[in-house]
């Protein structure tokens, strides 16, 4: 990209860290020996948890269900290696608190043994529903981070007429190259995996928005887009957030999401190039998610590069794999922007992993934060316009409803502000805690209102038993005279009878 | 590896290589050449007061700082209050007295800063707070200029001299003249009833170069530009404020001074008189007491230059960048609460944006 360029079509918002994808970008993709153990959590995407179908003791083949989805928003669990299941209980989940959660746990015969697979060979002339019946049985989730059901947007795509599908090849996170390898090495499925997409949600053309740090990645994807015109192959120009969706949808077709919206309602739908990959294996191939290209990276790792490891490998197998040049001084889920620090590395590689950084001390070092000058470093990063120093000024004092009023909800935690800060001052951290805490009186008015309906629904039950005690006893008394008055009748008529002639009804 | 990885964190986990201590040195080197041609124009009393400013500046910080049992070192090595210091210096007489230098730099960092809660908690410019007070203190002192003395000259004092020059005041017998600044000498006459067209010829001597009677900063008018656009150039600063600022001094200058150059001074006469170029591009730009977006920026830039061209043109002082700064400063939470940028999806009003756009 020339000059003018740069000064032309460069967008106003995001930062321009180094990037450090190379050398690792660049080594040929390794194939990670299965290990002996895989530990495959319950929940690995956004929505329910998905609910064990197998027993311990119980023997599998790779690729065979053990966990169905449970739910709307779910996505089913299935076997990486064949084996024997040897446990379902708890694991370290990957996630800053190091918390447990529930997993199953797959102990590997090595023998690979891969389940019936029903492959299809002409996936057009399946009809949509088929298609998003069939990746939602193999599990597949949304592979850029987000692990949102690909099935479930794919039945939104139909449902609001999606015109145009966005394939993400950004992948603006420094350090991780997980989506540059497969564009490189497996263009053809990724390309196919967009077609049968947008067959699945009716798009008729494909944009595949792909920075231009990845002269290589584009170069293979043209070749493979090369017989179908209707998928394009566009790059964009490298800067932090362009992978982050409305950023990507913006520059490639010039449209906003609306806040509060989401990116079908402007007739486009984004799906990242590695789950197109993994939607591809799922129909073409039948086989479910089980497998992925992960990026290990860091300054600490000794040969850093791209592994296809099974789900479910612990995240030390796969550094001892690439091998430490010296412990890490921070473990890394995902990537430096975003991601989220892991405590050790007992936690099993999940779906929505694209990369694991083991940071050596130097990388790990965030210098002490100091006081806002008000530079306005982070106004003019921020990809969605916001004052990121205003609303850090009013949650540092508790002043949430002001930070409300700078539209905090619009923050997409892309980490931008916080990086430009001369000052250091964590301003993610700011905006999360914000977040988590209105989040948490949003629930505390949830329940005082639920609460209260229920107290008013008792006001109003009582009252109604009164009122209905009251009518009951009013019947009684009415009911009772009434008996006392037929009584009396009777007897009159009784008396009446013995006195009258006989032929009278009663 | 089954040890636990420090503390959790959460993202980012990197982070720029740039600072605040690495951004006011910037803004230092910035300023050095046009002080370096300030102190070969007026030689060792202008070394010995710079000095002294930047010094009380720095101990007004440090005995604040020590004064709310704080470390004082972290917070003197970013650098602010030698900055805060050294742009009062730029724009005191050359040849003022040590006590001007001292007051003002105690008086910038105490009162105009310190008080406040410190760096990035002021709402006023420091340096301007305390011109402002030393102007108004001390006229006579504060306008009392010298006609440029190179360094190298016959007559320039020595490093003695000129040490006595700032401690005692001027010796008799020396050969400085004193000497107005143009915007001083054309008011004065104005109030005498000469017009432009008979006082201007008049004028003390103005070299292009910038050898001029003056502050440092006047002087060296060039010098301050071209550190102000290479700010721009390392992105320090953006192009918003100094245009606006410097346009609002030169459209009404140009406008009055078409109708009538008998009473008002021409728009380069203004430009590179004063402290115009120093306030564009090294007071009004500070971050802390101007609006942090880019349209912000522009209504606060131009509202200092109109009001430095009012003051300057109706007003009872001579300069007025100061004044105007500090007006505007007053504004900047009214500007940076009325002008917001669009955020993404939603119009100018905040409300989301129609699926159709």
């Amino acid at each position: 990209m020339g000059f003018l360029d740069r000064i032309f079509r460069e967008p106003r918002w995001g930062v321009h860290p180094d990037d450090h994808k190379r050398p690792a970008a660049d080594a040929p993709l390794r194939i990670l020996p299965p290990p002996a153990r895989l530990y495959l959590p319950l929940h690995q995407h956004v929505g329910g948890a998905a609910r064990p179908v197998v027993l311990v003791g119980q023997k599998v083949l790779k690729g065979e269900l053990l966990a169905a989805a449970q739910g709307n928003i779910s996505a089913p669990i299935h076997a990486p290696v064949s084996g024997v299941v040897s446990a379902i209980g708890e694991v370290t989940a990957p996630h800053a608190s190091g918390l447990s959660f529930a997993a199953i746990t797959v102990e590997s015969d090595f023998e690979g043994r891969w389940i019936d697979t029903d492959p299809v060979a002409d996936p057009f002339a399946l009809a949509p529903e088929e298609i998003a019946r069939r990746t939602a049985l193999a599990g597949v989730v949304g592979l850029g981070g987000a692990t949102f059901p690909a099935a479930v947007k794919f039945a939104l795509g139909k449902r609001l007429a999606v015109s145009t599908l966005i394939v993400n090849g950004g992948e603006c996170e420094p350090y991780l190259s997980s989506d540059d390898r497969i564009m490189r090495d497996s263009a053809d499925q990724v390309v196919d995996g967009a077609r049968i997409v947008m067959h699945a949600i009716g798009a008729r053309e494909a944009l595949v928005g792909i920075e231009d740090n990845k002269p290589e990645a584009i170069a293979a994807m043209r070749i493979a887009a090369a017989a179908y015109p209707e998928v394009k192959i566009c790059p964009v120009p490298a800067r932090y957030p362009m992978g982050s969706d409305k950023q990507l949808i913006q520059t490639l077709t010039g449209k906003e999401v609306p806040a509060d919206a989401r990116a079908a309602e402007v007739g486009v739908l984004v799906h990242n190039v590695s789950t197109c990959a993994a939607v591809h294996k799922a129909i073409r191939l039948g086989q479910p998610l089980v497998e992925r290209i992960v990026t290990i990276n860091g300054g600490a790792v000794a040969h850093p590069g791209n592994i296809f490891a099974p789900l479910g490998t612990l995240v030390d197998e796969l550094l001892a794999f690439t091998g430490l040049l010296a412990p890490p001084a921070r473990l890394i889920l995902g990537g430096p922007m975003m991601g989220t620090p892991l405590l050790h590395g007992k936690v099993p590689l999940v779906k929505g992993a694209s990369g694991i950084l083991a940071f050596s001390a130097q990388e790990a070092v965030i210098p002490e934060a100091g006081p806002c000058i008000r530079c306005g470093n982070c106004t003019r990063a921020c990809p969605m316009g916001l004052l990121p120093l205003e609303m850090a000024a009013r949650i540092r004092v508790g002043e949430l409803d002001g930070a409300v009023d700078f539209m905090l909800s619009d923050c997409i935690s892309c980490g931008c502000c916080a990086y430009v800060c001369p000052s250091h001052i964590p301003l993610v951290q700011y905006f999360s805690h914000a977040k988590g805490e209105l989040a948490g009186r949003e629930r505390a008015k949830l329940r005082s209102d639920a609460a209260k309906r229920l107290i008013d629904a008792r006001v109003v039950r009582l009252e109604r038993e009164a009122r209905e005690k009251s009518a009951a006893a009013a019947r009684r008394k009415a009911e009772r005279a009434a008996a006392k008055a037929k009584a009396e009748a009777e007897a009159v008529n009784a008396t009446a009878a013995t006195t009258t002639a006989e032929g009278e009804p009663a | 590896m089954s040890h636990a990885i420090g503390i959790p964190v959460t993202a980012p986990h990197t982070t720029t290589t740039n600072s605040a201590g690495r951004v006011m040195a910037t803004v230092m080197a910035a300023l050095l050449p046009a002080t370096l041609f300030g102190f070969w124009l007026y030689g060792w009393p202008a070394i010995f007061l710079w000095l002294i400013t930047v010094g009380s500046a720095a101990l007004g910080e440090a005995f604040c700082l020590r004064l709310m049992g704080r470390q004082a070192a972290p917070a003197l090595l970013d650098g602010s209050a030698v900055l805060t210091g050294w742009l009062l210096a730029l724009t005191l007489p050359p040849w003022a007295p040590w006590w001007i230098g001292a007051f003002g730099g105690l008086f910038a960092t105490v009162l105009g800063k310190q008080v406040f809660g410190g760096l990035g908690q002021n709402l006023f410019n420091p340096a301007m707070v305390a011109r402002v007070a030393l102007l108004i203190s001390f006229p006579v002192v504060m306008t009392a200029w010298v006609a440029p003395l190179p360094i190298h000259s016959a007559a320039a004092p020595g490093p003695i001299v000129g040490l006595l020059i700032t401690l005692k005041g001027m010796p008799p017998g020396l050969d400085a003249v004193a000497s107005a600044s143009l915007l001083g000498f054309a008011k004065t006459e104005m109030s005498r009833g000469l017009d432009l067209l008979q006082s201007l010829p008049q004028a003390p001597a103005q070299l292009w170069y910038g050898s001029r009677p003056g502050s440092l900063g006047e002087t060296a008018a060039w010098l301050i530009a071209a550190g102000g656009v290479a700010m721009m150039f390392l992105r320090i600063i953006t192009w918003h404020i100094p245009f606006a600022m410097l346009a609002g001094i030169a459209v009404p200058a140009a406008i009055f001074h078409a109708v009538d150059p008998a009473r008002y001074l021409d728009a380069g006469t203004h430009l590179m008189s004063g402290a115009a170029m120093l306030g564009a591009f090294f007071i009004a730009t500070d971050y802390v007491t101007s609006p942090n977006t880019p349209k912000g920026q522009l209504i606060f830039g131009a509202g200092c230059g109109l009001l430095t061209w009012v003051i300057r043109t109706w007003a009872g002082y001579p300069e007025g960048v100061a004044f105007a700064v500090l007006l505007m400063n007053a504004v900047t939470p009214i500007i940076d609460a009325y002008v917001k940028p669009r955020i993404y999806g939603r119009d100018r009003k905040g409300a989301a944006l129609e699926p159709g756009n």
